[in-house]
């Protein structure tokens, strides 16, 4: 493991493996600690339904209210620009998509090389800047915990390494993919225990809101 | 001594709060991304600056205990003596942000993008503070005199009948008073019986004119539920257990809640849930009975107000339980200049008195500061007066614009209709 391509193999090998299957239980772990909590009956006569305002919830609380937009822009741009600029490069990527595909078996049309490194060009200046940002905005400053800056870091850090690894400024090149994919490795262990859980649990979430909202016939 | 008194108070405290963790909760918890939005959506924080006030870091103690028992991280923190705990000076440093600095508007539920119902993990929470004996003293007097006399005011029926007495005096006609088997029981709140006695006057009036079969009882007059507000199921299960009683006793299909916001999620949301099981009986607010008798054309007006006239939507009528356009049909109905203001409905702003920040004398400071962003609000459209139809709401707008001399009245819908009202052929 000392040369560079030892620490690839490894890294590519017993470590992903690892670090997959603690993402995969860690993870199955919390849907099962919040879905077996469940939910009182309720008793109050309703005025709407539960599942469709649930799952309309889902979706529109992707978009800020005109009110909410108005009094913080820079949040809401902020948050579009590097949460997309994180999905391109993890999905439209052709070689994450051949991994997807060596993996999952499923494979989809990904974007040319030059567009995916400006987008993620882009999604590292906006990590930067959500981190100027949590550093500088009172509320944010005051409600951070480490675990903020350390899910900051490590959501950071597989983009930054990326972006390194593909404009070969780390040499050689295996380890510079090898320190890429340990980043991603880092990220999966610690996302079931920290807040990236919302990548999934947002969604149940927002159901619930739309859903305790909708019962009372209201949109959410 | 006195600290084996707070060990058990606080382990009482923290069984309350365990009791309230459910599959929302968690997953409510397991989203935050601390993104600090609700602080924009709450008008406590908006017009204080003050970051203290962020909705999510009010529900600290309870997503500790959260984080602590119910997940593996947590267990495993917990096991190794590294979770941080909750602690009875915790609970006093957090009692003022749970109720002082909160109205439970659910603004921040609308807005949270992860979908987060702050709103009603409060409510939640409160449960674990009034257990562990952190509720402000303001509310725990009134949820005493509401057990005690079925009043939080300490309200009794005789002062009631004073004005019962004076309507019928006033009105010519006979308000009802334990009808059995009328269609609809009709509660009042103590604020509107002492502060805007024209309510009674209003909907006697009104029922009379529609031909609505209806009645007070002498057994449960009072529809607020400070058990609610205060955050004690038991005590606010007791309180809706007399309504129930007051209806079965006098056979009726439906009961009204007044012009009063809280009132109505008690007993129209919570009430079945309180006392584990369905009403025999259908729950309404006024603005609802009313619109339903607008819409089968048994309420017949005549003229409209011309001044230029604005609304403020309750946040239990309008966020919280879906009433927004009944309250703009009955406007449309007797006001011919009526203007909304720009955030309205389900994202209305609090007027900043709900939730029993009004009955909490330590928070009046906090609740004239959170008034100011309505105040903003009234200024962007400049309205003659303001309409509402929550007791607690019109005090509050009342004493918020008089404080910041703006000469704005405000009146209540029930009785802007009834003053509209087509007058009976005497025969």
């Amino acid at each position: 493991m000392s040369d560079p391509m030892g620490f690839l193999l490894w890294v590519k090998g017993p470590a992903f493996d690892w670090a997959l299957a603690i993402f995969a239980l860690g993870m199955f772990a919390r849907l099962v600690e919040i879905f077996m909590l469940g939910r009182q009956v309720n008793y109050a006569e309703p005025k709407g339904s539960e599942w469709g305002p649930g799952f309309k919830t889902v979706f529109t609380r992707t978009f800020a209210d005109p009110g909410t937009f108005a009094r913080s822009p820079f949040d809401v741009v902020l948050g579009w620009i590097w949460h997309i600029g994180f999905l391109v490069a993890l999905l439209l990527f052709i070689p994450h998509i051949e991994l997807f595909k060596s993996v999952l078996g499923l494979s989809w049309p990904g974007l040319p090389n030059p567009v995916v490194d400006a987008i993620t060009a882009i999604t590292v200046l906006g990590l930067l800047l959500a981190l100027w940002h949590r550093l500088s905005s009172p509320v944010k400053r005051f409600i951070s915990t480490p675990q903020d800056y350390l899910v900051w870091a490590v959501t950071f850090l597989p983009v930054l390494t990326g972006y390194l690894a593909y404009h070969r400024l780390i040499n050689p090149y295996p380890l510079a993919l090898g320190l890429h994919i340990l980043t991603v490795e880092v990220f999966l262990v610690v996302f079931p225990f920290t807040k990236l859980t919302h990548v999934f649990t947002a969604f149940i979430a927002r159901w619930y809101n739309g859903a305790i909202f909708g019962r009372k016939g209201i949109e959410s | 001594m006195s600290q084996e008194l707070n060990k058990v108070s606080l382990e009482r405290g923290l069984e309350a709060l365990r009791a309230e963790i459910d599959a929302p909760v968690a997953a409510f918890f397991s989203s935050c991304v601390r993104c600090g939005l609700c602080a924009t959506a709450c008008p406590f924080y908006v017009e204080t600056g003050d970051p203290k006030y962020t909705p999510i870091r009010k529900l600290e103690p309870l997503r500790l205990v959260w984080e602590a028992e119910y997940t593996l991280w947590g267990r495993i923190k917990s096991a190794l003596g590294l979770a941080q705990k909750v602690t009875d000076a915790m609970l006093e440093e957090w009692e003022p942000l749970l109720y002082d600095s909160c109205s439970m508007c659910a603004r921040c539920s609308m807005v949270c993008p992860v979908g987060n119902d702050l709103q009603y993990m409060i409510r939640k929470t409160r449960e674990g503070m009034v257990a562990s004996g952190h509720a402000p003293e303001g509310l725990i007097g009134a949820a005493a005199r509401a057990i005690r006399t079925g009043s939080p005011m300490g309200l009794q029926w005789k002062t009631l009948d004073v004005q019962i007495k004076h309507v019928e005096g006033s009105s010519g006609l006979t308000v009802p008073v334990d009808q059995v088997g009328a269609d609809y029981l009709v509660l009042l709140s103590s604020m509107e019986i002492i502060n805007f006695p024209e309510y009674l006057e209003a909907i006697t009036k009104i029922f009379d004119h529609a031909g609505v079969s209806w009645t007070l009882s002498t057994d449960c007059f009072e529809a607020t539920n400070a058990g609610i507000q205060i955050g004690s199921k038991d005590i606010a299960a007791e309180l809706v257990e007399r309504v129930v009683a007051a209806a079965a006793k006098l056979k009726v299909k439906n009961v009204i809640s007044p012009e009063c916001g809280h009132a109505y999620t008690a007993i129209r949301w919570e009430g079945p849930n309180l006392i584990g099981r369905s009403y025999p009986f259908r729950v309404f607010h006024i603005i609802e009975v009313l619109d339903e008798l607008r819409a089968s054309g048994r309420l017949k007006t005549e003229g409209k107000e011309t001044d230029r006239l604005s609304l403020h939507d309750p946040c239990n009528l309008a966020r919280k339980s879906g009433c927004i356009q009944e309250q703009r049909n009955l406007m449309g109905l007797v006001a011919e200049n009526f203007v909304d203001l720009k955030e309205h409905g389900r994202y209305q702003w609090c007027c900043g008195a709900g939730g029993g920040v009004s009955s909490n004398e330590r928070a009046e400071p906090l609740k004239l500061a959170a008034f100011k962003r309505k105040k903003a609000q009234i200024e962007e459209v400049a309205p003659e007066r303001m309409v509402t139809m929550c007791a607690t709401c019109r005090t509050q707008l009342e004493e918020g614009l008089e404080e910041f001399n703006m000469d704005i009245p405000v009146v209540g819908l029930t009785e802007m209709i009834a003053d509209h009202l087509v007058e009976k052929d005497p025969a």
